[in-house]
C-alpha cells in the first residue's frame, strides 16, 4: 500500500480504536491467551502475550495495527515457541464465509483489477483489456446476498449446536467477520479439551459430512427390510427425513420408492443433501486448535469493518452496523466499477475520478484496491 | 469403592481389589512357587500364549468354574512377564485381556437390565476411565466430548460422530459400543497396572516359563511408529498388522508404496509386516523389492490413488483429507491462514 493510503487508513484505525475500545471483545483469561498482528505492509507478528485489558488498549494505541488476533486456545506460557506453550484448551470456533459457499452473485460483484496499470472491471477476466497483462487479482465488493446466504448458514450451525450438541444459547457468541461471513466462538467446558482430530469428526457432525445409509435405517443387504427415520426424530435422522419426505403424509410413500431404489441411490442423496442440511463452514478454521483468530470488536483490513457482535442475527446489516469508521470526508482516486451501499449511502461507480466521500467509505475502496489518497 | 464379589474379580482381575481379596485368604508367591503349583504356573502360560497370538484367553465366558483359578492365573501371568520384561508381550497380553474384560462387561450391561447389576461395570467405566454413562431404556449414554476423545481413533464410518444418535449434547449407544469404546483404555490401564507392580525375587519354579516366554517374544517385531503425519488410511493398514491381523493384498500394497515414496528403505518397512499371520521373510522382501523398483525390471509402483483405495473399502477420509486425490499428498496443502 502507498505511504498515503497507509496514513489515511492507519489514522482512521488508530481513531476507531480510541472511541470505541469498548466495543473490542476482551476474552476470558486474557493473559492466557496468544495474540497476533500484523501492521499495514508488514508480517505477522505472533507470539504476544498480554496481561490485561489495559496493556491491550495500550497495544492497540501504540501500534495500530491493521489486523489483530488472539489464540482460540489457552496456554500457560502464551509467549513462548508453540512447542512450549503448554496447550491447556481452546474455545471451539467456527468460520462461515460467502466466499466458500459457491454463490451466483459472486461474479456480480468481484472486481478484477490488473496488477500493471490497475485498472478494474467487474467479473474475472482473462486479460486486461487496456495494457493485456494477464497478471490480475479478484477482490470481492460488498454483497447483500452474499451476507443473507451466511446468515443462513449460521442459523443452522446455531441450530445444531443447540440441539444436538447441547451447547447452550448463552455460550455461543456470533460476530460479523468484517469482511463477508461470520464467526462463532462457543465457550463450553465441555468441549474445550478436544484435541484437533476431535474438532475435525465435530466439524464432520455439523457438516453432515461422511454419513452412511445405515445411519438412516438402509440396509445394504436386504434392502427391502430396511425402515427411514421418521419426521420429528431428533438430529439428522429428523433432518434427513424432513428433507426427504417433506411432509408426514407423503412420507410412507416415499419412503417406500426410497427403499426400492436402493442403497447406492441413498448413498447419493444424502451425499447432495449436504449443501441443504448441512452447515457449511470452514472445517480448517474449526480442528485448528492454535489458531490465532481475528480479535472481536476490531478492525479488518480487508474492509476497514469491525468484527461486531450481532446480537440479533436476523436484524444486523454489517454495511451500517459494522461500519464504524469516522465520517469526516477523505479525497481519493476511486477506480470503482461497481456501485457500493455504506450506510445506507450509495457510491460509486467511479471510473478514475477524485471524489470526496466520508472516511469509511475512503478506507473501504482503499483496502479493496479501488481508491488511493489524493 | 467398587466392592466387587469373587465372580466380579474372576472376570475382571485387574481390578486392585482382586489383589486385597488374595492377600486376605492367604495366597503368597513364596506358596504359589511350590510344586503343588505348577498347573497354575501352566494356565498363567498359556494365557501369554493365546494373548500373544492376538486371540483372546478364555472364550468359556459363562462358566468361570472356578473363579480363585481365574484370578490367581491372571496374578501369575503378571508375575511372568513382569519377569521377563518385554515390552510387546506385556501390550499384548494387556490388549487381550482387555478384550475379555470387555466380553463380560458386555455381557453384565446387557443381559442384566435389573438397575442393580449394572451397577459395577458402569462403576468401572466411570471410575477407572472418567466417563460418565447414564442409561436410558436399553440404551447407554455418554457426554458427546468423552465418545469423540474415544472414537476419532476408530476408523469405520460408523463410528463418525454424524453416524450416532445424539441429542442435546449425548450420544446413545449400545452395550457393545459403550464396552468398545474404552477398549484402549482398558489395555492401557491394565497395562499400567503391570508396570507398577515391583518384583524382586521369583520363585524358581516360574524361571522355566519365563525363559520360554523370552524365546517366544523374539517372534514378533517391537511396536511400529506411526507417525502421526500419516493419512488415516496408511495409519488403519498399520493398525491392522500391529494387532497381527489380516491386511489384504492391496492394503499391503498401498502401505508399501506410500512410505517407500515418503522416502523409507524396503529395509526399514519390511519388519512392518512381520505380525502378519502370513508372514514369510523372504517373500515380504521379495515384493517390497519389486514395489521399489530395485529389482526385476525396475519399474517403481506408485502409491494408488484415493478413488482406488475408496474402492478397495480402505479409506477412512477426514476433513484433511479434502481436495486430496492420492495419500501422497495428505497434509502437504495445508496453509494456515488466519480467517
Ligand atoms: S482420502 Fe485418500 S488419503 Fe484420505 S484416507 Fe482416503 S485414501 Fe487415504
Ligand atoms: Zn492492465
Ligand atoms: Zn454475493
Amino acid at each position: 500500500m502507498l505511504e498515503k493510503d497507509v496514513s489515511l487508513v492507519e489514522g482512521a484505525i488508530k481513531e476507531y480504536y480510541f472511541n470505541h475500545f469498548d466495543l473490542i471483545g476482551i476474552p476470558s483469561k486474557i493473559s492466557q491467551r496468544e495474540f497476533g498482528y500484523q501492521k499495514i505492509n508488514g508480517g505477522m507478528i505472533r507470539h504476544v502475550a498480554i496481561n490485561d485489558i489495559k496493556e491491550l488498549h495500550l497495544l492497540l494505541m501504540r501500534e495500530t495495527p491493521s489486523d489483530v488476533y488472539c489464540s482460540n486456545a489457552y496456554y500457560s506460557f502464551p509467549s513462548m515457541p508453540m512447542s512450549e506453550k503448554d496447550w491447556k484448551g481452546a474455545d471451539l470456533i467456527f468460520d462461515i464465509d460467502a466466499k466458500d459457499l459457491g454463490l451466483s452473485c459472486r461474479n456480480d460483484h468481484s472486481v478484477s483489477r490488473c496488477s500493471e496499470c490497475h485498472d478494474t472491471v467487474i467479473g474475472k477476466q482473462t486479460a486486461c483489456a487496456k495494457c493485456g497483462s494477464t497478471k490480475s487479482e479478484l477482490v470481492s465488493v460488498a454483497c447483500k446476498n452474499c451476507i443473507a446466504e451466511s446468515k443462513v448458514e449460521t442459523k443452522k450451525l446455531i441450530q445444531i449446536l443447540v440441539s444436538d450438541l447441547g451447547i447452550r444459547d448463552e455460550e455461543i457468541e456470533v460476530y460479523f467477520s468484517g469482511n463477508e461471513g461470520f464467526h462463532l466462538r462457543v465457550v463450553n467446558n465441555s468441549y474445550e479439551i478436544l484435541e484437533s482430530q476431535q474438532r475435525a469428526d465435530l466439524a464432520d457432525y455439523v457438516m453432515f459430512n461422511g454419513a452412511i445409509p445405515e445411519t438412516f435405517g438402509m440396509k445394504k443387504q436386504n434392502n427391502s427390510k430396511s425402515t427411514l427415520p421418521e419426521m420429528g426424530e431428533f438430529g439428522w435422522r429428523g433432518r434427513v427425513a424432513e428433507n426427504l419426505f417433506g411432509s408426514k403424509s407423503k412420507a410412507a410413500k416415499m419412503s417406500r420408492q426410497i427403499i426400492l431404489d436402493g442403497y447406492s441411490a441413498f448413498q447419493v442423496r444424502l451425499d447432495s443433501m449436504r449443501q441443504t442440511i448441512g452447515a457449511r463452514i470452514d472445517p480448517k478454521v474449526t480442528m485448528d486448535i492454535h489458531r490465532i483468530f481475528r480479535l472481536e470488536g476490531s478492525i479488518n483490513s480487508k474492509s476497514g469493518f469491525s468484527k461486531f457482535k450481532c446480537k440479533n442475527i436476523d436484524e444486523f446489516d454489517p454495511f451500517t452496523d459494522a461500519v464504524l469508521l469516522g465520517e469526516e470526508k477523505a479525497e481519493v482516486i476511486a477506480n470503482c466499477p461497481v456501485q457500493i451501499k455504506l450506510k445506507n449511502k450509495k457510491f460509486g461507480p467511479y471510473s478514475n475520478e477524485r471524489v470526496s466521500v466520508p472516511k469509511y467509505a475512503a478506507v473501504y475502496m482503499i483496502c479493496k484496491g479501488l481508491a488511493s489518497a489524493v | 469403592m467398587l466392592h466387587p464379589g469373587i465372580m466380579d474379580l474372576a472376570k475382571y482381575p485387574f481390578l486392585a481389589e482382586a489383589g486385597e481379596y488374595l492377600r486376605d485368604k492367604g495366597f503368597n508367591l513364596e506358596q504359589l512357587g511350590h510344586p503343588d503349583w505348577t498347573p497354575l504356573v501352566e494356565k498363567a502360560y498359556g494365557r501369554i500364549v493365546v494373548a500373544s497370538s492376538g486371540q483372546v484367553y478364555g472364550s468359556d465366558t459363562e462358566r468361570l468354574e472356578n473363579p480363585d483359578m481365574e484370578i490367581l492365573s491372571f496374578i501369575v501371568a503378571v508375575i511372568l512377564l513382569k519377569a521377563a520384561s518385554i515390552h510387546t508381550l506385556t501390550r499384548r497380553f494387556a490388549l487381550a485381556e482387555a478384550r475379555r474384560a470387555e466380553r463380560y462387561l458386555q455381557r453384565d450391561l446387557w443381559s442384566n437390565k435389573e438397575k442393580k447389576n449394572l451397577e459395577l461395570p458402569l462403576k468401572i467405566i466411570q471410575e477407572l476411565f472418567g466417563v460418565e454413562v447414564k442409561v436410558e431404556n436399553d440404551e447407554f449414554v455418554i457426554k458427546v466430548a468423552d465418545y469423540l476423545q474415544r472414537a476419532v481413533h476408530f476408523h469405520e464410518k460408523e463410528w463418525k460422530l454424524v453416524n450416532r444418535r445424539i441429542q442435546n449434547g449425548f450420544v446413545y449407544l449400545t452395550a457393545h459400543e459403550t464396552v468398545r469404546l474404552i477398549r484402549t483404555e482398558l489395555g492401557q490401564y491394565i497395562n499400567s497396572r503391570i508396570q507398577s507392580i515391583s518384583l524382586h525375587l521369583i520363585p524358581d519354579t516360574f524361571k522355566a516359563s519365563v525363559q520360554d516366554l523370552v524365546s517366544l517374544a523374539s517372534k514378533f517385531s517391537d511396536a511400529v511408529v506411526i507417525s502421526s503425519d500419516y493419512p488415516p488410511c496408511v495409519k488403519h493398514a498399520i493398525e491392522v498388522l500391529e494387532k497381527g491381523e489380516n491386511l489384504p493384498h492391496s492394503g499391503r500394497f498401498l502401505l508399501a508404496t506410500y512410505l517407500l515414496a515418503r522416502g523409507q528403505t524396503t529395509d526399514q518397512i519390511a519388519p512392518l509386516f512381520k505380525n502378519a499371520p502370513d508372514y514369510n521373510e523372504r517373500i515380504t522382501r521379495y515384493q517390497l523389492e519389486h514395489i521399489a523398483g530395485s529389482s526385476g525390471k525396475g519399474t517403481k509402483y506408485q502409491c494408488p490413488s484415493c478413488d482406488k483405495i475408496r474402492s478397495e473399502n480402505l479409506c477412512f477420509a477426514i476433513a484433511e483429507c479434502d481436495g486430496i486425490i492420492n495419500p501422497i499428498q495428505f497434509g502437504k496443502k495445508r496453509g494456515k491462514t488466519n480467517a
